[in-house]
């Protein structure tokens, strides 16, 4: 039924105020609903048209008619919804039509989308460079060193002195024609990251604190736990005052940030020749949550102990520090601590990978998960 | 390494039970990896540290878990089995040692050595202690004997050489028993080997031995190798009467070189070259004694005991304040006694208020030397779990590598390009290094394949690999980058030069050609493979445009293992910066790789010396732009970059560029020849260019491509 201006005979202020408002209504009604450009044209006529459009005959009808003790009020009020229907007509658009080209031109939206493709970041390589942030932001610079290395800097400077036994459990890769040269002159493969311990030492005085990511390599035949080159992050902090509780708290700090703050951290005594005491840090392990049960089977990263091994560490031993000592290393006076764990081992157990070979390949069907 | 825990409870009253001792032993840092078996029969295996031999027997771990419990250790020598010469085989309870023990001191009391032993190395043998017994009886171990040491997987033998061995995995100390009666001259001498001498070691494996070699030797010959493996010739038999029982301190360091020199390596070695307990050697003896005496025979005389100098055990100061400095000082002195006081430590309390102790250590523990060692004992027994978290202050800067925002943007780019991060192994094969590069290269002496020999000299071959090991997968849409180090030897010494490489498949290259995006609309595989190469000459741009590179230079020497006519060499300020293009033919055929590859190798070296590039930066324009197009006819021989040279060459001030935008040869176009559309883009800076202005520098570019030969189509 479309609007048909009635005529007043009420001229109080609530029956002007109800007349004016009916008036918006019916317009505001048929501007949301403007089937096509034809009916826009006849609707802005209707309204707006001079001669007969409803804005004149609202004129005609409610304002020449008004008493002349309410027109005043009439004028005002009439002027108001004037701009309001204007405006209502200016702005009214076609919106029946748009909907009707849209369902037409209507898309499967379930169809998969096209994905360009982006290249994934390498596990590992991730993986350490998380651990790496989480230190950068306590405190520590990143340091490097060559992969092949003396046996100054893989043994001796590390307290692993000349046959000592402690050697054979590094399972070292030798360059071949060394023989000629003086033993700690001789060329191997980092069996460690640790040797940049001491060439940082020997470049910084102290307080330094440094993270060390890098490959090394050991004389393994691959399998789904040994590779013979895995990654490494080392890490040292010396400072006056440095105490195994300091060693402590910032592992436990960067195992919370790394795997998550519900892990616990528990430390066991160990050897490595470069530190005393030294330890192995196993976190809870946040599969089962410590139970070594998954449901009602075993948890198989922490062989049901509730327990993963994550690194080693210790206090650097004062022997250490002698190597470096004109540096400003002296045992007596400083101390500190130093860590290492496998990049691979921390990767593999962030992200649930049971076979170490799986990142040495480059099968794309693997790397492409993380992307 | 197996221990049984009923044998450990020999020594030690526990109230724990077996799962319990192992957690709180390994909690101390006597590592107890895993536990089978149960009830008498519950066996640990165990991880003791390399410094700790002491404790890789049943008496030291027992030792620790006295200390742990603070309980009381019985001790090894009021310890034992029966030993009377009557055979009693049952007789098993250690109860009843009383007697034994007196059997042994009332043999004592012979004036003259029962055998004698000349040390004429006193530095690398102080010690050397033995025993004789008569005849015996040679025969299988008695039942607990044979029970315990097959439950800890050893091999039994006879009674005789099973109770060294018995003794060994009960107290750590390795021994020897000689076939008395083959010992030629009745004597025994330990010296250097003689240049040529040889000896058959129990193994059977007849050896050459060198005059660094330590051995126990007869008037003729050499019996034994010292600390290492006894001889052949004068081994236990059925036959044996009469026995030799020989424990000695060896030097650490002669062992260890003479086991490496031999490749042997035995449970006495591994205990030798650590450092055995000096005082064990007459005890040890004893023991074994008392084991064969079970089976029968009887013992002659006294212990032999040649001590040719005492081993020095310095006693350690043991600053309070030291502890405190390493540890955080919740421990008081009276802690730290007695925590050493249990693992068998005698301190002395000395300075002011007791700041200080003299420690002696214990004859065992050869690891201690130093405060140090002491501090890590206290560590170990008070529980490391026991000390407080803390976090260290910290005065200094955090500095990045000087070029890690340059690599950081690399690999990014890289994999908004699509390219996977990759690593591959370190090692390649002398032909792969010798194909791939011309840098002298770092060989292994050790290496773990033939096809590994080498550190890669180059990344190409791990590269070629990986998408080989994708293609033999039927994954053909593959691309990678990796970067790293390569390892050559330059002017004799080694260098470690980064690199980074892209490889990728073509058909992982054709699907990232945008629609309509290709140049070449001729029909070929030539014009394919143009495109392959203009799409990954595009990633290597992308790359190189991390670095300050200037203006590139191009030209065509590349490796032969590049395709001769598909790959390019790029130059920046006259440094190379990248090699790419197709890989040649024969690397595929030899490969066995399914596609056309392209492969890219960045000097990351010389790109980070030219640093990150500097944005300059360009307002855009305010005036619109003209584009013409011309179409020409060219010579094969004539290319695109000598086009752009021609035309850059004229120096238009209004040229903003100089494209090509199709190419075409075949059809009407004569052999050799090829139609090249091109485009050109003027604008102006200074306002909207008018048409004389347009025509000018058309004409321009015009005449520059017809010096060229080119021919105009209208
Ligand atoms: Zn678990």
């Amino acid at each position: 039924m479309p609007y048909t201006v009635p005529k007043l005979t009420d001229y109080s202020p609530a029956a002007l105020e109800h007349a004016a408002a009916e008036c918006l209504r019916a317009c505001s009604e048929e501007a949301s609903a403007v089937p096509n450009d034809a009916e826009l044209k006849a609707f802005r006529d209707r309204w707006m048209a001079r001669k007969s459009g409803i804005l004149t005959q609202i004129n005609d009808l409610w304002l020449k008619g008004a008493p002349r003790e309410a027109k005043r009020d009439a004028g005002i009020r009439m002027n108001e919804l004037k701009a309001r229907i204007q405006e209502l007509v200016e702005n009214a658009r076609v919106t029946v039509g748009d909907l009707a080209k849209d369902s037409a031109g209507r898309v499967d939206i379930s169809m998969p989308g096209t994905r360009r493709p982006i290249g994934a970041e390498h596990p590992v390589l991730r993986a350490s460079r998380e651990m790496c942030a989480v230190f950068q932001r306590m405190g520590y610079s990143i340091a490097e060193g060559p992969v092949v290395e003396t046996d100054y800097y893989n043994f001796e400077a590390l307290n692993f002195p000349p046959n000592h036994p402690a050697r054979d459990t590094q399972d070292t890769l030798f360059i071949a024609g060394q023989d000629s040269k003086p033993q700690r002159e001789r060329l191997l493969l980092r069996t460690h990251t640790s040797p940049v311990q001491i060439r940082t030492m020997e470049k910084l005085c102290p307080p330094i604190r440094i993270v060390i990511p890098g490959v090394v390599h050991r004389n393994d035949p691959p399998d789904a736990s040994h590779s013979p080159m895995f990654h490494q992050i080392e890490g040292l902090a010396v400072d006056t005052n440095i105490t195994f509780g300091d060693l402590k708290g910032t592992l436990d700090h960067a195992m919370k940030e790394f795997f998550g703050s519900n892990v616990k951290t528990s430390f066991r005594p160990s050897f490595f020749p470069f530190t005393e005491p030294s330890a192995e840090l196993y976190i809870s392990c946040f599969i089962c949550g410590g139970s070594g049960r998954r449901g009602s089977d075993p948890c198989r990263p922490c062989k049901q102990t509730g327990w993963i091994e994550a690194l080693g560490c210790g206090m650097v031993d004062p022997n250490v520090f002698e190597f470096v000592k004109d540096n400003g290393y002296d045992p007596k006076k400083v101390s500190g601590f130093a860590f290492g764990m496998g990049a691979d081992r921390i990767a593999m157990l962030k992200y649930g990978v049971d076979d170490l070979q799986l990142f040495f390949h480059g099968d794309v069907r693997f790397l492409e998960q993380w992307a | 390494m197996k221990l049984s825990a009923n044998w450990i409870r020999d020594f030690v009253d526990l109230t724990v039970d077996d799962r319990r001792l192992a957690d709180d032993l390994t909690a101390a840092g006597i590592a107890v990896e895993g536990i089978s078996g149960s009830g008498a029969d519950t066996v640990f295996e165990m991880e003791i540290g390399t410094n700790r031999p002491d404790a890789m027997n049943h008496y030291g771990v027992a030792r620790e878990a006295a200390a742990i419990y603070d309980v009381g250790l019985k001790p090894l020598s009021s310890f034992g089995l029966q030993a009377s010469g009557a055979s009693d085989p049952g007789a098993e309870a250690p109860s009843k040692s009383k007697k034994s023990d007196a059997a042994l001191k009332r043999r004592s009391s012979t004036e003259s050595p029962v055998f004698p032993i000349t040390v004429e190395e006193p530095q690398l043998c102080p010690r050397f202690s033995a025993r004789v017994i008569k005849n015996v009886k040679i025969k299988p171990s008695p039942g607990k004997i044979a029970h315990r040491l097959q439950l800890i997987d050893q091999r039994l033998i006879s009674n005789a050489v099973d109770a060294t061995n018995y003794i060994l995995w009960e107290m750590g100390k390795p021994t020897h028993v000689f076939d008395m009666d083959l010992l030629e001259g009745g004597l025994l001498i330990i010296r250097k080997a003689k240049v040529g001498e040889k000896l058959k070691t129990l193994d059977g494996v007849e050896r050459t031995l060198s005059p660094e070699d330590l051995v126990v030797a007869d008037a003729k010959r050499p019996v034994g190798l010292a600390g290492v493996m006894g001889g052949y010739d004068t081994m236990i038999t059925d036959k044996t009467k009469n026995i030799l029982i020989e424990s000695a301190w060896w030097d650490p360091l002669t062992v260890r070189k003479t086991a490496r020199r031999h490749e042997i390596h035995t449970d006495a070695s591994h205990r030798f070259e650590r450092g055995a307990d000096f005082e064990s050697t007459v005890l040890s003896c004893d023991l074994v004694a008392r084991l064969i005496l079970e089976s029968g025979g009887e013992l002659i005389g006294d212990a032999v005991d040649v001590v040719s100098r005492r081993l020095d055990q310095a006693p350690v100061i043991l600053r309070v304040s030291e502890v405190h400095r390493i540890l955080g000082d919740h421990l008081t002195g009276g802690h730290i006694f007695h925590i050493l006081k249990k693992l068998g430590f005698n301190l002395i309390p000395e300075g002011e208020e007791d700041a200080e102790f003299r420690v002696q250590v214990p004859s065992w523990r050869l690891d201690v030397e130093r405060e140090i060692d002491l501090i890590e004992e206290i560590a170990r027994l008070h529980g490391y779990d026991k000390f407080a978290n803390t976090l260290p202050a910290f005065r200094g800067a955090v500095v990045e590598l000087p070029n890690a925002a340059m690599d950081k943007a690399f690999r990014e780019r890289a994999r908004a390009l699509g390219y996977n991060e990759a690593v591959s192994l370190t090692f390649i094969s002398n032909s792969d290094a010798e194909r791939f590069s011309s840098a002298s290269v770092l060989e292994l002496e050790n290496p773990l394949s033939e096809e590994a020999r080498v550190m890669r000299s180059s990344m190409a071959p791990g590269m070629l690999d990986m998408l080989a090991w994708n293609l033999n997968r039927d994954v053909e849409d593959v691309r990678l980058f990796e970067m790293g180090k390569v390892y050559e030897l330059r002017d004799g010494e080694r260098i470690e030069p980064e690199r980074a490489c892209l490889g990728t498949t073509i058909s992982a290259l054709m699907k990232s050609l945008p629609a309509d995006a290709a140049l070449d609309v001729s029909k070929g595989d030539n014009a394919a493979a143009a495109e392959a190469f203009r799409l990954f000459k595009g990633d290597v741009e992308n790359l190189l445009a991390v670095f300050e590179c200037g203006n590139l230079n191009l030209d065509r020497q590349t490796g032969e293992y590049f395709h001769p006519g598909r790959s390019a060499r790029i130059l920046a300020n006259g440094a190379v910066v990248a090699e790419f293009g197709q890989i040649a033919e024969s690397v595929k055929s030899d490969r066995k790789l399914r596609q056309d590859i392209f492969l890219a190798e960045f000097d990351l070296d010389v790109l980070h010396k030219l640093g990150p590039r500097r944005v300059e930066v360009e307002a855009p324009a305010k005036y619109p732009a003209v584009e013409r197009d011309f179409s020409f006819v060219f010579s094969d021989d004539v290319e695109f970059g000598a086009m752009q040279r021609a035309v850059s060459e004229l120096r238009l001030q209004v040229l903003r560029s100089f494209v090509p935008v199709e190419i075409f040869r075949g059809g009407s176009i004569g052999a050799g020849k090829y139609s090249i559309l091109l485009r050109i883009k003027l604008q102006s800076d200074e306002g909207t260019l008018r048409d004389d202005q347009i025509a000018a520098a058309s004409e321009q570019i015009v005449k520059a491509l017809q010096k060229l030969g080119g021919v105009q189509r209208v």
